[in-house]
Formats: C-alpha cells, structure tokens, sequence
C-alpha cells in the first residue's frame, strides 16, 4: 500500500529536483531499404521512418501526462547510414541526411541519430564517401546528429580516421559560424561506441538490434544532490549507498516508461540508459553533486574520486531496478549542459586536463566543450586521440564532442540556446602534435594482462 | 486500477467539495483521503479507483487539473504505478 510520504517524496523529486526521462528514443533498422537507387534509397528511408514511428511522439506525451512524468525528448536512431544502400557519392549521402531531417520534422520528434560510420579498423569507400560530406550534412539539416567510432579496444585506434575528424570538426564549426558553430554540437567521436545508446549525438540502431526497439534515457542529477544535500556530512560508505538508493528510483520510473512505451507501441523493450544526464537549469547539474559532496568547486583536486564514487554508485542502484541495462549508463560532464561545470570552467577551476582525467572514470568522454576557433585541426585530432586512448586502454566507450567555435578566443562565450546551453571558451595546450597525426596507421589494440 | 489526485495550493473552504464531486461526475471512486503539510504549501492527497471511470483516463487528467486552474490550487492526477515502482521493490 502506498504510504503519503513516498507519494510526496516522488511529487518532490519531479517538482523541485527536475527528474524527468530525458528521452525515449526509437531505435529502426534500415537494413532493408538498401537499393543502389540514390533517390530510392532516400524515399525507402524517409517511409520506413516515418511509418515505425508514426506513434512516438503522440504516445510519449500520452504516457507524460498520465504518469505525471515529465518526458523531454522523443527521438530516432536508425543504422548506420554508411552501412545502407549500395555505392553513394557524396552528393547521395547528404540527400540521405536530408531525407532523415525531412523524417523527423514529419515526425515532431526532437532528433535523429545515425548519419555516421564504424570505422574502427578500416575505411571502406563508401564510409569515405558518408565522412566527408559530414560537414555539409550539419550545416544543411537541423536535426540529424551524427556519430563515427573510431576505435575499439580489440582493433585498436584507427589513426587515419582520426586524422580525418580535425577537418571535418573544423569545416562543420565554418559552415555553422553564423550559429556559433552549432553544427559540431550534433557530431560526435567514439571509441567501443554502444549500439544501444539512446542519447544523442551518439545514437544509432547497431547492426545487432532487431527490426526496431524502444529504449529510455533516465535523468535526475537534482535527486541525487538533494539526497546527499539531505544526508549531510554522512561517510563514504553512507555517500555510495544514499546514491544507489536514489539511482535505483531513478531507474525504476525509467524502466516502467520504456515498458509502458514497448506495450503501447507495439515494439520490443531495448534498455534503459541509467546515466545522470544534466542540463543548463539550476539544480539539474553533476558538478553540483560533486560540489554537494563537499569539493568547493568542480576541478577541485578531489573531483575524479567523487566523480569515481558517484558513477559507480549510479550503476550499482539502477543496474538492479531494470531488466536491461545498457547505452551510456553512468554520469555525464557536458560542460555547456551543466550549469556548474559552465561555472567551474569559467572561474578557471575546471581545465581541459582535469575533464580528461574524469572521462576515465564515468561514461561518455570530452562533451559539449568549446575550444578557441582558431584550433589548428592537428590539435583537434590530439586531443581526440587522447580521449579515445583513455577508452581503449580502460575497455570503456569514450567519446569527444569538441566545438571550435569559429572567431571565438579563450574569455569569450557561446550561447547554443535549449537543452544545449552555453560555455566559455577553455584554454587549450597550443603545442602541436601534427608530426605525431600525420603519421597515419593504426595505433595496435592493448594487451590485456600484465595490468599496470 | 487507482490513479493517486495530488491538490496543492492554499487552504480555502470547500476543496474536498470541489475535488469530490468532480471525481464522481466522472466516476472515480475515492478510497481514501489525507491531508500534509510539505514544507510550506498545503497538500492533499486522494487515492481513487479509476476502473469505472466513464471518460478516458487522459480526459480525467485533464479535468481534474483545469478544476484546479479554476480554483487557484494545483491538482495533479498520476497513475498510482508510478510511485508502486518507485518505492516498493
């Protein structure tokens, strides 16, 4: 029987602590429009979408209103695109984009995911061909995000793909110029990329996934700081467990999301990503958790162990609240997302250094950071290959979502407007590894015994 | 089926009232009643059975909170599975 304190506590945690599912996204697969008809593929493409998807949008708002659940984004993913349809140029692939953009505007859903290309090992010439229209892709289409792994623990770091990511980071914050580079915002870098993650801009539909799937990202940072606001200065070991508690009703209202949308949809429950995703609005922030935990500011020398003890927390709860657990699953350090890593960057606290070191530990990597516009690509491609590396190395995904925001210094801030946010600028190390890009090869995958 | 009504708001004559006879207009069953201060605001909350309910449970949601758009309280309707998820395993 219900009990009026957990019937308020849930009402508080929605009302005042912004818990809400971040988003229930459709993964389709587009497998079987493959046709070596360029506009074929593209009609194929647009009414498979639009056909599965038909009811997502109307059923997350249904399911929002009688759960008393806020649901934020309603989005797709779907295969691959350089794994559908037969020799496409360039030209191809960005129609392709634009029929995915004209798909989700048909649908009113938030975002599509999947313009992208695996690219671990190898480069075929068709992911050639989808890589260097990406660029064009962003700044011509207003909801498709796009995602390249490059890297997986047992092929190792492709670094003739890396390479290449510089120019395309570069060009895309060119063609956006006049929205502050908005276009880089929706293109992201992996290593050991998920096949299930439902948060942009990294979704796509893997090539192990059925016909479609419908998979839900929980939120809810501002729970869990409430939590340990609450508790006061408790132990470590009472830390972990008043945040597993509280990942683990997170989850539960996730889980129970995913399958009321699996049931009214008609289609197969996927997972629930348990991560803490932030936004720009105050009390929605991880650097407010870890401030909460007792760091006087986010970047504090202190910031990766809490990070540490928090992400691993976070799954510990949710793992047992859900059926099925997958994506990104752990804590998110957006800095544009996040009102106080906004705020611990611009203080100086926060370094670029600092962020690398706390992407070794939870989920996701370099995200939603403005570096200065006039980054030399070579740079762009360092620090990706370093991200990546942490990824590798730790058997983890790690991903980069740099933005070079053109004419923009170090002092200066980018405003993106939405779940997007705003950041300053953040100094970088002006060094130049371009000698060591330039390279080419692959970088070998990492031996796992002797751990050191 | 029960779906949990929440009604916030400042304390007036006549809530109860009003909540009640909207749930019967449109056959909710009321089983049970409790009133709690949360931190300042007022609150009520009632548990009603919304088997027999002679409109769609959206419609209901709806209803009930343009009564409390009316009447200046904010009256939250959600389905009980909800909180049964949140806080028994």
């Amino acid at each position: 029987m219900l009990n009026t304190a957990d019937i308020l506590e849930t009402i508080s945690m929605i009302r005042e602590e912004n818990l809400d599912i971040r988003t229930i996204t459709m993964g389709i697969s587009l497998l079987d429009c493959a046709t070596d008809d360029p506009k074929r593929l593209c009609d194929k493409i647009y009414d498979k979408i639009t056909k599965k998807a038909e009811k997502l949008v109307v059923t997350g708002e249904n399911i929002e209103k009688e759960y008393g659940i806020p649901i934020i984004n309603k989005r797709v993913s779907v295969t691959p695109i350089s794994l559908v349809g037969g020799e496409l140029s360039p030209e191809d692939y960005l129609n392709v984009a634009k029929a995915l953009d004209r798909a989700a505007e048909t649908l009113g859903i938030n975002f599509i995911g999947g313009f992208g290309a695996l690219v671990h090992k190898g480069m075929t010439r068709k992911d050639e061909n989808l890589l260097s229209i990406i660029p064009e892709a962003l700044a011509e289409t207003n909801l498709v995000c796009s995602s390249v792994n490059v890297a997986t623990t047992k092929a190792g770091i492709n670094m003739d793909a890396v390479a290449k990511m510089g120019s395309i980071i570069k060009r895309a914050a060119y063609l956006t110029r006049d929205q502050g580079s908005i276009g880089c915002a929706k293109f992201v870098v992996f290593a050991n990329v998920p096949e299930d993650n439902p948060f942009m801009a990294g979704a796509f539909h893997g090539v192990g996934e059925g016909e479609a799937v419908v998979s839900v990202g929980v939120s809810g940072p501002g729970v869990v700081a409430s939590a340990i606001k609450r508790a006061g200065d408790c132990n470590f070991s009472e830390l972990a467990d008043i945040i597993k508690k509280t990942a683990f009703k997170i989850t539960r209202v996730g889980q129970m999301v995913a399958y009321e949308a699996s049931r009214r949809l008609d289609v197969p429950f996927g997972i629930v990503d348990l991560s803490l995703a932030p936004t720009p609005a105050i009390g929605d922030s991880v650097a407010h958790i870890l401030e909460e935990m007792g760091l006087e500011q986010c970047g504090a020398h202190g910031t990766t162990a809490a990070l540490a003890l928090l992400n691993d927390a976070v799954k510990k709860g949710g793992v047992m609240a859900s059926s099925h657990v997958g994506g990104l699953s752990g804590a998110f350090i957006p800095v544009s997302e996040d009102a106080g890593m906004i705020d611990a960057v611009a203080s100086g606290s926060l370094s670029i250094e600092k962020l690398e070191a706390m992407t070794a530990v939870c989920s996701v990597g370099l995200d939603m950071i403005v570096i200065p516009g006039d980054t030399p690509e070579a740079v762009i491609c360092g620090i990706i290959a370093d991200e990546i590396s942490i990824g590798v190395a730790n058997t983890k995904t790690t991903a980069v979502r740099v933005i070079p925001a053109y004419g923009k210094k170090v002092g200066e801030s980018v405003n993106f407007g939405g779940l997007l946010g705003h950041a300053p600028v953040i100094k970088l190390n002006e060094c130049s590894p371009e000698r060591f890009i330039a390279r080419g090869g692959r970088i070998p995958a990492p031996i796992h015994s002797l751990k050191n | 089926m029960k779906a949990v009504i929440t009604v916030t708001g400042k304390d007036t004559v006549g809530i109860i009232a009003k909540v009640s006879a909207k749930c019967a207009e449109h056959g909710a069953n009321i089983i049970d009643i409790s009133q709690s201060v949360l931190r300042d605001y007022f609150a009520m909350i009632m548990l009603v059975d919304i088997d027999e309910l002679n409109v769609s449970f959206s419609d209901f949601v709806d209803s009930m909170a343009a009564l409390g758009r009316d009447s200046g309280l904010v009256i939250q309707t959600m389905h009980e599975e909800i909180f049964q998820v949140m806080h028994t395993i």
